[in-house]
């Protein structure tokens, strides 16, 4: 293995968003030597698109909040497809995270009394986001990177090497989980996107905090580097996933101009008072609340304006209806004919609030529309539709410890892991769910990690020669069709170690375009099973050809062939969620069926797992798993009336 | 506005050497930079290295030179060019070329590291942080920060001066001093020891800025370095020692206002 370069570490973290950062602080702290690795630059996770804020029932601006009413809101948002118990933990735990940034330096928005400010949004009972202007995730990501720098600065001045027991390897992408012939993790594969080079990590714990899937799909407010890769790595090492059949769609993302459609436009605007509204000049969300939330939200335009102002006598007004009840509503009027010209809806604030304040309140949607839509929103009106947001599905984890199930030795944080949030994320939920689940998953990494002691699994050198394989097989493809052998781009000679396809190679950029249309057409917001069918056999081909993925040039910064690694993700992913969804004959927060359009009781306990039949990368294989019973004492903080919407007659009865 | 074509010249090499490539490019409606030098890797060049990740100006990694100019290529849209002006991008130019339009940052992050993190106050709980709104926006507009480094590309003290490099923080790394200094609880000076801004002027080279505001012009987040970081922390500074550009800063603002 001379061409492989090798580490080793007690814990390794994959990813440094929000989730991947609080992790390996964490396990540092624990005392752990600990690896990040990320994509990106350190400081350029996904994270940083973040706007809102982070929920956390402090109680700062209505002290009427408290864990409980977070929990309740959570259970509803998701509809109680929930894990019971990540929810009630995430609930309770959410204000010490967030306080204990402000000790690390963030410095967040301020109540007159000088406590931290907390806004309103949708599904949140009670003014609750902590946040930064609209730019909460850059504080978070940045507070984090900091106090990991105030970190190694400890370590700098104990040992003279600020990277002795925590270090980040920025710009490296993971390919594989190695693992004992037992089963138990024992490493990392990888390979740093600069040079090419190849890397193990050997560790016996990781957490997978890769975020999520949405390049998948062609109109998403993701970065590029949300290929799906933790998702994929823990079904590949054997993990399953749950709930994949839940994708957020946003209700407003940017519509026009093309270049920038999808990239999203903060709740916030809707929070602060912005209004959604249709061509014919109408608020058409007071047509639009379901009957499960018609108690709670305005029937009139003037009860809802009453409420920014009057919260306790008012009811909210439906733009502040769960992220899943606003995108399909968008979707409907545009679908009636009574979209804006970019095929979008209108989203106004400049009627709603002075210029200063919409300035002050929301300084960097004033700024994004101005420089890529030419669109001043303290004059006129955004145009916005549905983007791809957030996977609410991922690897199967015990709700306290972070730990996949099945996999010893692996754990996943953030949007990587499922449960959490049901069939449906409040927005807010997400950056304290990061926080809440990325400090539990290295605190339980680090623990498992100690527990071995000095019996620490080892993966077998067939193994990472396998690994390396795949790696490089791109290149081999090129080679392959172009009938050459023997270029040095390959590294280990031969490669590939594959008969030359008699078939040419194929374009990684354009395989991915492709899959992008496939999902958003055919598994998109509105779901149909004839659509998903023919979804999974373009799937099937797809795959195949990527196989055939080539790239030129060779392995220096080459973004041909890392699109060519993360491909292999991206299509085990969008294939798990295509069955999972195909499956569900009922539409549930982010899983809208055409053709079964009622959310159905008996559903609810159901969650869909998805696993690879072999390790190799057979084909996935789909089960059905009863959910958690709900703990008794939570059940009781609902009313019957509303429980008997979501459970059965049985469940309750129990 | 329909499609045309732009001719392009994207410089293409590593650190052995390279030079600029011309590419004739379709360009559409609405579209920034960026969006061509993605075309160009979907159609003519798969291997064209370039760093981004948010395409909203949110996350700092799409910067380059831009005919000469150091931007956010994510952010600047092609139609603030004429239809024949043929348009250069270059990686940025004070850091080691890697590859194409990407470069080696590392010094920045060395910077970082040497800067003391915030020291919390002692006796106070998380939880029971209390400040001022109008006391935590001074630091909160230094925090809007991207880290797209263009300030510390464009800044002549480290520009054509690699040998400046070692004991100057650059204007980004500075400005995280003054963002301390001016942070309602940052404890580091209780213990007696020295102020931040002492310490920008002795550890991170505040004394190499003779306030020339370049940083300030290039900052896409409109962030008013040099007036609001870096003169204020001169001007504590100077309470200490004599620092003649300050004197001579605050007589221009002066004078302006
Ligand atoms: S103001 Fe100072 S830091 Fe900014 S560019 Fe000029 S010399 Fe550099
Ligand atoms: S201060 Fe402005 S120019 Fe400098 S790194 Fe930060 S965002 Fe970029
Ligand atoms: S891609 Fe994030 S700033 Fe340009």
């Amino acid at each position: 293995m001379s061409y492989v370069e090798r580490h080793a570490y007690d814990v390794v973290v994959v990813g440094a968003g929000g989730a991947g950062l609080r992790a390996a602080i964490e396990a540092r702290e624990q005392g752990l030597r600990t690896a990040v690795i990320c994509k990106s630059l350190f400081g350029k996770a996904h994270t940083v698109m973040a706007e809102g804020g982070i929920a956390a029932s402090m109680g700062n601006v209505n002290s009427g909040d408290n864990w409980q009413v977070h929990f309740r809101d959570t259970m509803r948002g998701g509809k109680f497809l929930n894990h019971w118990r990540m929810a009630e933990l995430h609930a309770k735990e959410a204000p010490d995270r967030v306080w204990e940034l402000e000790t690390w330096g963030a410095l967040f928005d301020r109540t007159p009394d000088g406590k931290i400010s907390q806004r309103n949004f949708g599904g949140h009972e009670y003014p609750r986001l902590a946040h930064v202007g609209d730019r909460t995730g850059l504080e978070l990501i940045r507070t984090l990177q900091q106090k990991v720098v105030s970190l190694q600065q400890e370590d700098f001045a104990d040992s003279g090497d600020y990277e002795s027991r925590l270090k980040v390897f920025q710009e490296c992408t993971v390919t594989r989980i190695l693992k004992s012939p037992d089963g138990a993790v024992a490493g990392v594969f990888g390979y740093v996107r600069e040079s090419g080079r190849l890397f193990v990590i050997d560790a016996p714990a990781v957490v997978l905090a890769t975020g999520g899937i949405g390049k998948s799909f062609k109109v998403t407010s993701n970065s590029w580097e949300y290929t799906g890769d933790g998702h994929a790595l823990a079904l590949l090492a054997g993990a399953p996933l749950i709930n994949m059949e839940f994708i957020q769609f946003h209700p407003t993302g940017m519509v026009w101009p093309p270049s920038v459609k999808g990239i999203l436009v903060t709740e916030s605007v809707r929070g602060d008072g912005g209004v959604l509204r249709n061509s014919e000049g109408k608020r058409f969300m007071f047509g639009y609340v379901p009957d499960v939330f018609k108690e709670k939200y305005a029937q009139t335009e003037e009860e809802a304006d009453g409420w920014y102002t009057d919260p306790d006598h008012h009811r909210r007004p439906p733009e502040l209806l769960p992220r899943d009840e606003v995108a399909r509503a968008i979707n409907s009027e545009v679908k009636a004919g009574r979209g804006s010209p970019h095929g979008g809806v209108f989203l106004d604030v400049s009627t709603r609030m002075t210029p200063e304040e919409i300035t002050r309140r929301l300084p960097s949607m004033h700024h994004q529309f101005k420089e890529l839509a030419d669109v001043d929103i303290t004059a006129e009106a955004m145009e916005v539709g549905p983007t791809c947001h957030y996977m609410m599905g991922g690897v199967a984890v015990d709700p306290d410890t972070a730990a996949a199930a099945g996999v010893p030795g692996l754990f996943a944080a953030g949007e990587v892991a499922g449960g959490m949030h049901g069939s449906n994320r409040l927005g807010g939920n997400s950056l304290s769910d990061l926080l809440v689940f990325g400090r539990r998953a290295g605190l339980y990494a680090a623990q498992y990690a100690t527990g071995l002691g000095d019996a620490r699994p080892v993966a077998d050198d067939e193994q990472i020669d396998r690994a390396a394989a795949e790696a490089l097989r791109p290149f081999g493809a090129a080679e392959a069709a172009a009938g050459g052998s023997g270029t040095d781009a390959g590294g280990p000679s031969g490669s590939a170690g594959e008969a030359a396809p008699a078939v040419p190679v194929e374009n990684p950029y354009t395989l991915h375009q492709e899959l992008q249309q496939v999902m958003n057409d055919l598994v998109g917001i509105i779901r149909r099973a004839p659509e998903m069918e023919q979804a999974l056999d373009r799937l099937a081909v797809l795959r195949e050809r990527a196989e055939r993925a080539g790239v030129e040039g060779h392995r220096q910064f080459n973004p041909g062939w890392h699109l060519a690694i993360d491909l292999r993700n991206m299509l085990l992913v969008s294939e798990c969620v295509a069955r999972a969804a195909l499956e569900r004959t009922e539409s549930r927060g982010g899983h809208t069926r055409d053709d079964h359009p009622d959310m159905d009781r008996t559903w609810r306990k159901v969650n869909l797992v998805c696993e690879l039949s072999d390790a190799a990368g057979g084909a996935v294989d789909l089960h059905r798993r009863p959910t958690a019973a709900i703990r008794p004492d939570l059940l009781d903080l609902f009313e019957r009336d509303e429980l008997l919407k979501y459970l059965t007659d049985e469940e309750l009865d129990a | 506005m329909s499609a045309y074509t732009a001719r392009f010249r994207v410089w293409r090499g590593d650190a052995e050497g390279g030079g600029l490539k011309d590419y004739d490019v379709e360009v559409n409606d609405g579209e920034v930079v960026l969006d061509i030098i993605h075309r160009l890797q979907a159609t003519q060049a798969t291997d064209l290295a370039v760093r981004w990740n948010c395409k909203a100006g949110k996350c700092g990694s799409c910067s380059a030179e831009i005919n000469g100019r150091p931007r956010l290529m994510c952010m600047t849209r092609m139609s603030v060019f004429t239809r024949d002006e043929t348009i250069t991008v270059t990686p940025l130019r004070a850091f080691p070329v890697v590859r194409d339009l990407v470069t080696d940052v590392s010094f920045n992050y060395a910077k970082a590291r040497e800067i003391p993190a915030f020291v919390p106050p002692k006796g106070v709980a998380a939880g029971e942080y209390r400040m001022a709104q109008v006391d935590v926006e001074r630091s909160q507009e230094f925090r809007k920060c991207i880290e797209c480094f263009l300030c510390q590309d464009t800044c002549h003290v480290v520009r054509d001066h690699e040998e400046n490099k070692g004991a100057f923080a650059g204007p980004r790394f500075l400005m995280r001093v003054a963002e301390l200094d001016m942070h309602p609880l940052d404890a580091a000076a209780a213990d007696g020891g020295p102020t931040r801004a002492e310490s920008a002027q002795d550890d991170h080279g505040l004394g190499y800025c003779n306030i020339t505001k370049c940083c300030t012009e290039v900052c896409p987040e409109h962030i008013h370095i040099t007036d609001n970081a870096l003169i204020p922390l001169k001007e504590r500074a100077v309470d200490r020692k004599y620092d003649p550009l300050v004197w001579l800063g605050s007589k221009i603002r002066r004078r302006g206002q």
